[in-house]
């Protein structure tokens, strides 16, 4: 079936080599390890249950590949969308887990370039995404627009950025097949056009959730702070914060 | 689970968002576009895929004649179908959603910071 070819999404196995492969790999858990140490603190009662769902719907959305130019496609990568929504610690973990899925339960993504697709995908992706929309927050703070406009530049620059990912790795260790220009030269083509496509799903998710519950969006926090009590014997960051957040 | 219970308001949040998720990936699914996307399309380039009865292969000079074939393609769920079987993208999609809201859902909730009175 033509169609078996189609829906594989990530890198799969033997297009860098093995010491390459390895070496993204453990970049790809330490970040990660870091990621489940700093999450904590985003993660409690309410956020949790978002970040699996946040989490479930970046699976589903990846499973949509939109058409870019004639015999070629993109689809989401996500890494904007959950830095917005849960925060990079908790985003990071959210794309990982669903590269984890795909590549275990579904045979996408090969298990030796798991660490390689989580790198670009899951630390790079989520982590420039973030870095974006915080540089815009203050337009975001200020109106809808402006939240939406953020989440769109933010996608933008998370694909192109995390398709360089890619280029790097090809560069270090690539198997070959074609030159080094050549993947440069299509990789970011490419991703600029699929940018597109993920800076307005992620314009449009974050938009639908600012609407119905602002206090979800991990970007706003802050704006109007939550009515939450915080434990008085946590750590001094923490008591700053809870203070800021209740003027008595 | 001993949290106590969210408002309405937030789990009929929570409920629509799973149900988008589930929509997207066990009906939208069915529309996706069936071309290669950046990443393949640039391994892609050099080579024509040739369909013959023992399959396709690639003919031509390219990054993906040295991709090995998936540990695990012989999975029941390979391919974002089940067991190969033709039209059932959309449950796979509605697999995949559950199994990574199950997944994921329970490392946070493991992850999370509990409230105080949660730890007395």
């Amino acid at each position: 079936m033509v169609g078996d070819t189609v829906l594989a999404m990530h890198m799969s196995d033997g297009l860098v080599n093995g010491p390459t492969a390895g070496a993204f790999g453990l970049i790809a858990v330490l970040g990660l390890v870091l990621a489940g140490v700093r999450a904590r603190s985003d993660l409690d009662d309410r956020t949790a249950p978002m970040a699996g769902l946040v989490t479930a719907f970046v699976f589903a959305v990846q499973m949509i590949n939109f058409p870019i130019l004639p015999g070629a496609s993109g689809h989401l990568l996500g890494g904007a969308l959950v830095a917005i929504l849960v925060g990079p610690w908790v985003g990071s973990l959210c794309i990982a887990i669903v590269l984890c899925v795909q590549a275990l339960l579904f045979a996408d993504g090969g298990l030796t370039a798991l660490g390689t697709n989580i790198v670009n995908m899951a630390l790079v992706g989520v982590f420039v995404g973030y870095a974006v929309a915080v540089a815009l927050r203050p337009l975001a703070r200020r109106s809808r627009a402006g939240l939406v406009a953020t989440a769109f530049v933010a996608a933008f620059v998370n694909t192109v950025v995390a398709s360089l990912a890619f280029v790097l790795e090809y560069a270090i260790g690539g198997a070959g097949g074609a030159s080094l220009g050549t993947v440069f030269t299509l990789m970011i083509g490419l991703h600029v056009l699929i940018g597109i496509g993920e800076g307005v799903i992620t314009a449009a998710t974050v938009g639908a959730v600012a609407s119905v519950r602002p206090d979800l969006v991990h970007l706003l926090r802050g704006t109007a702070p939550p009515l939450q009590l915080r434990r008085a014997g946590d750590t001094g960051v923490t008591e700053s914060r809870a203070t800021e957040g209740n003027p008595s | 689970m001993t949290a106590p219970a969210p408002n309405r308001r937030a789990t009929g949040f929570f409920v629509g968002f799973l149900a988008v998720a589930l929509l997207v990936a066990g009906a939208l699914s069915y529309f996706a576009s069936p071309h290669p996307d950046g990443l393949d399309t640039v391994t892609l380039q050099g080579c024509q895929v040739v369909e013959s009865d023992a399959g396709e292969h690639l003919e031509g000079t390219c990054i993906a004649q040295n991709a090995t074939d998936h540990s695990l393609a012989a999975s029941p769920l390979a391919d974002y179908s089940v067991e190969g079987g033709e039209g059932t993208v959309g449950v796979a999609g509605v697999i995949g959603v559950l199994v990574t809201l199950v997944v994921a859902g329970g490392l946070f909730w493991v992850l999370r910071r509990r409230r105080p009175k949660d730890q007395h």
